[in-house]
């Protein structure tokens, strides 16, 4: 039993060394940027918790009753200086942490546009009960639970969703952000290296929850043209009525394209209530009668 | 309309061979339990002594029992939980269809957060706060008993759900649109919504009965300062309550409007606003969780001072901190949702300020480490549990830190990462408190102590326990597994998911091991017998007293000068070489009469909760009505006091002599 406890421990230590998916695997500049600030602000913080765990243990051992050789002091209660010191070194490790979550809060805003000479593309993306939907509106073709990306250029998501809350997320491209029905959330993300990572929703959203993952794959700005002609030349429409076909709950749908698609398709999914666009205002994402 | 409203026969779920499995068993303790007391004959004394006292120290004893059942049930649905996640992975769909499986995940949040982790901290501020403060009672001993009932109605109420009807598919949560009626129509969301309001509301009882006890009753010359710190944690908790809990209750009345009366608070359709539910769930939400460590603070506090033969180092810092992380807490909710699209100076703000809190709270942990600095420290099972706490709230605190920056959050939100860091802070430090109390405070109840043999085997079980089942998490979170999957397909989780599983079992060992602590205890109670009332050389009022204390507390009421006021008395009188001494003079003392009102009122309760949730319009009016009744009986009371002569009071103190008399 313990010999097999064993082996499970280290293969789950080769899975996260090895690890071929996830945060510490990232594929992209956000993602990138936030494993840097993940590890920078566990460095800082490591640096005092560490010696605070040892010293808590070695002072409960060295302190022991039946320790004769420590000495018994009873009238340590109160030391000004002593008192100065524990309030300031939780207040600096904060001070360091709160200016990188400070810093790190403006450069990676999820709508924050990402800086490159590649013009971007426009993704919109719904969920459904109970999978996603993502439509190129400037090709004028959809896809349903699979996400197809040009390598090295900018992608603006503008999400929103068909009834209850999910949360968009590829995990080795970076942020998250919720989908919300009635509003629209924005996310720009950058894939910098070809091949498929997974993508899902973080948001428990109801029964088929647990299937409402996509594959997103990166590949050349050639062969997501050659994508994009194929796509267009097979599969169904997906105009108003076959949405409403489609936006009925279904779970674990295999993934599939449309050749077409209504161009107003995704703002009557956002219906009457219109979203501002992303400026820098937390109330703008609110709905507006 | 049906006589009996949305109730039918299909309510009970006969072809779920899991649920009715676990029904017949519980069916079955339920009724050996009822026989044996019938047999016994005891129920005349169980409904005079127990279900009907005022007496603070049996509504904490029976908190406690409550929470450690309800334990029990939301560790069943952990185990369930953990081996289906191991076992559905990679096409495999486990054992627990989505429709069970959301209902368990959700249920054992709820049960953990309201029914668990809320009884044991309120069943400890019971029993421990008035005889800190050296005074005979809560401020309002008759409401203590209704909000006692109130919170057993609601805890009914979520166990009816499991055989009658369903339970919440929406998690712990709660939030809309998916609570809606539209697409949550069942009435699971609704055995939830009412469960939480009725004991919530015994919930703001505690709260408005404890700070007006803490704030009006202390023993004559206790000034604020002088209060033992978990008096001062306390107090902090319940301010709290009472400013945290109608915001919940509010919330949920407004989604119970959208649900029973067509309202349009979050609904997606008629302007309905589903952010404004997250927002006011976690301005609740958070100072909840604050709710919960506080008082765990207090018994840390307590312990590592009185096994540490030290006052507390830095008690003006510790009484700051408390304050600080009191006032703090309402000023961080909004890092629930940095990842709905608020703007960057937002969660830029939001998550400086949950940093902040780490502040009081580090200090916290300094002073416990220069408490026992310089000290005599024995290794006592509720010493253990609090350095236990100290490594492992660490951590917890860390990775909390760690989420608090927003781009973090970005990735890490609703990971089981996210799972990790709470049960991190909540078993190390919620748990682990609650456990350290009991072992601290077990002799003051009941007279004997609890065997530290099997103690110590419950700690180690569970303190290792926890690593194993939630560090495989940690890992998990990052490899960007997201929680709430009722199967998953990535084949490189399954070794971390077994690890937890076999985590979530040595748990399981440690919660064997406390009972089996319970019954061997009980069992050489003789050998472990208290006389002195004082096991642990305490330091505080409640040690002053014989073991258990009589139902007045202190015969005299004890004059305070100085922090640790028992402590400095046993330091005088030994200076001065003084015998123990009998006080003389005593007084009758005016005790508050026994009272049924909790326990009817809890019972329409329970009638209007049930009928609410299943529609029956005319019970749910005599459940009303009911309640009310018994309101208005115990308002128009004759009598509330009886005095207990001199005479009773001398033959105890006879019988007791104390030590000493502070």
């Amino acid at each position: 039993m313990s010999y097999r406890a064993l082996a499970i421990i280290l293969l789950g230590a080769a899975a996260l060394t090895g690890c071929t998916e996830g945060v510490l695997d990232p594929k992209g500049p956000i993602a990138s940027a936030e494993r840097t600030i993940l590890f920078n602000s566990l460095g800082i913080m490591l640096a005092i918790v560490i010696p605070t765990i040892l010293a808590t243990l070695g002072v409960a051992f060295w302190f022991r009753a039946s320790n004769k050789r420590a000495v018994y002091r009873p009238d340590f209660v109160y030391s000004g200086r002593l008192e100065l010191l524990v309030w300031s070194i939780p207040a600096m490790t904060v001070l360091l942490v709160g200016g990188v979550a400070w810093v790190g809060a403006h450069k990676l805003d999820p709508r924050r546009a990402i800086v490159s000479t590649v013009k971007p593309i426009n993704i919109q993306a719904a969920s459904l009960d109970w999978k996603w939907l993502f439509i190129y509106p400037e090709r004028g073709i959809a896809s349903v639970n699979h996400l197809t990306v040009p390598v090295g250029t900018p992608i603006s998501f503008e999400l929103t969703s068909s009834g209850v809350m999910n949360s968009f997320f590829i995990p080795q491209l970076g942020s998250q952000i919720y989908t919300m029905s009635g509003m629209a959330t924005h996310l720009q993300l950058l894939a910098d290296s070809v091949g498929t990572y997974p993508g899902l929703s973080s948001n428990f959203s109801g029964d088929g929850f647990a299937d409402m993952r996509f594959d997103v794959d990166v590949v050349s700005p050639e062969q997501f043209e050659q994508w994009v002609t194929a796509t267009r030349t097979t599969g169904p429409l997906l105009d108003a009525a076959a949405y409403a076909d489609l936006a009925k709950p279904s779970q674990a749908v295999a993934p599939f394209t449309y050749s077409f698609v209504d161009p107003d398709l995704f703002s009557s999914i956002l219906g009457p209530m219109m979203s501002m666009d992303g400026d820098d205002h937390s109330e703008s994402q609110e709905k507006k009668p | 309309m049906n006589f009996l409203g949305k109730l039918s026969w299909n309510a009970i779920p006969f072809d779920q061979p899991i649920i009715m499995g676990t029904v017949a068993v519980m069916g079955l303790v339920i009724a050996g339990i009822l026989a044996w007391i019938t047999i016994k004959g005891y129920w005349l004394y169980l409904w005079r002594e127990w279900l009907t006292s005022v007496d603070h120290k049996r509504i904490g004893v029976m908190y406690y029992i409550l929470a450690l059942i309800m334990m029990v049930r939301g560790f069943a649905d952990a185990i369930m939980m953990r081996s289906h996640q191991a076992i559905a992975v990679g096409g495999a769909q486990g054992y627990l269809p989505p429709e069970h499986f959301d209902q368990i995940f959700s249920a054992h949040g709820v049960i953990m957060i309201f029914f668990v982790a809320m009884p044991l901290m309120i069943g400890l501020m019971n029993f421990v706060v008035p005889l800190q403060l050296g005074v005979r009672d809560v401020a309002f001993p008759t409401l203590n008993s209704v909000s006692l009932w109130l919170t057993a109605s609601g805890v009914l109420l979520t166990n009816v759900s499991l055989v009658v009807g369903e339970f919440a598919k929406t998690g712990w949560w709660n939030y809309p649109p998916l609570s809606e009626l539209q697409f949550s129509p069942g009435v699971g969301v609704d055995y939830y919504l009412w469960s939480v309001q009725i004991s919530g509301i015994g919930t703001l009882l505690t709260g408005i009965n404890f700070v007006a006890t803490i704030l009006k009753m202390r023993a004559p010359g206790m000034g604020l300062m002088q209060m033992p710190v978990f008096c001062w944690t306390s107090l902090a908790t319940n301010l709290l309550i009472v400013a945290a809990f109608p915001i919940l209750t509010a919330t949920f009345a407004m989604l119970l409007l959208d649900r029973y009366l067509g309202f349009h608070f979050f609904t997606l359709d008629g302007q309905g606003n589903q952010m404004m539910y997250p927002n006011l769930f976690w301005i609740w939400g958070h100072p909840e969780v604050y709710i919960l460590i506080l008082p765990a603070f207090g018994v840390f506090s307590e312990v590592i001072s009185t096994f540490s033969g030290k006052p507390l180092f830095g008690y003006r810092s510790m009484v700051g901190a408390t304050m600080a992380i009191c006032v703090l807490s309402f000023l961080v909710w909004l890092h629930h949702f940095f990842t709905m699209g608020a703007g960057a100076d937002v969660n830029g703000f939001f998550g400086v300020m949950t940093m902040i809190i780490a502040v009081p709270t580090g200090v916290k942990v300094f002073n416990w480490l220069f408490t026992m600095y310089g000290g005599r420290v024995r290794f006592t099972p509720a010493v253990l549990w609090s350095i236990g706490f100290m490594v492992t709230f660490v951590i917890g605190g860390m990775t909390g830190v760690l989420m608090a920056v927003p781009p973090n959050d970005f990735q890490l939100h609703n990971s089981v990462f996210l799972v990790a860091h709470f049960h991190n802070v909540a078993i190390g430090g919620v748990v682990f408190g609650a456990m350290a109390g009991y072992n601290y405070w077990f002799p003051k109840a009941f007279g004997f102590t609890l065997d530290e043999r099997w103690g110590k085997a419950s700690f180690w079980c569970w303190f290792i326990g926890f690593y194993l089942a939630f560090m495989p998490l940690y890992a998990l979170g990052l490899m960007g597994m997201t929680r709430r999957m009722q199967h998953t397909n990535d084949l490189s989780w399954e070794p971390w998911l077994l690890v937890a599983v076999v985590g979530a079992f040595v748990i399981g060992l440690g919660i064997v091991c406390q009972v089996v602590q319970l019954i061997v205890s009980i069992r050489w109670r003789k050998l472990y017998r208290d006389v002195t009332g004082d096991p642990w050389n305490g330091r505080t009022l409640e040690w002053s007293i014989p073991s258990p204390p009589p139902a007045w507390n202190f015969s005299v009421l004890p004059k305070v000068t100085t922090n640790d006021a028992f402590w400095s008395s046993k330091q005088q009188a030994r200076a001065n070489g003084d015998e123990p001494s009998v006080a003389s003079e005593f007084e009758p003392i005016e005790a508050p009469t026994n009272s049924a009102t909790g326990v009817i009122a809890a019972f329409f309760a329970v009638v209007a909760g049930f009928a609410l949730i299943w529609h029956i319009w005319w019970m749910a009016g005599i459940g009303v009505l009911g309640a009310f009744v018994t309101m208005l009986f115990f308002a128009f009371r004759d009598e509330e006091e009886f005095e207990i002569p001199v005479e009773r009071i001398v033959e105890f103190e006879r019988a007791h002599p104390s030590q000493v008399s502070p």
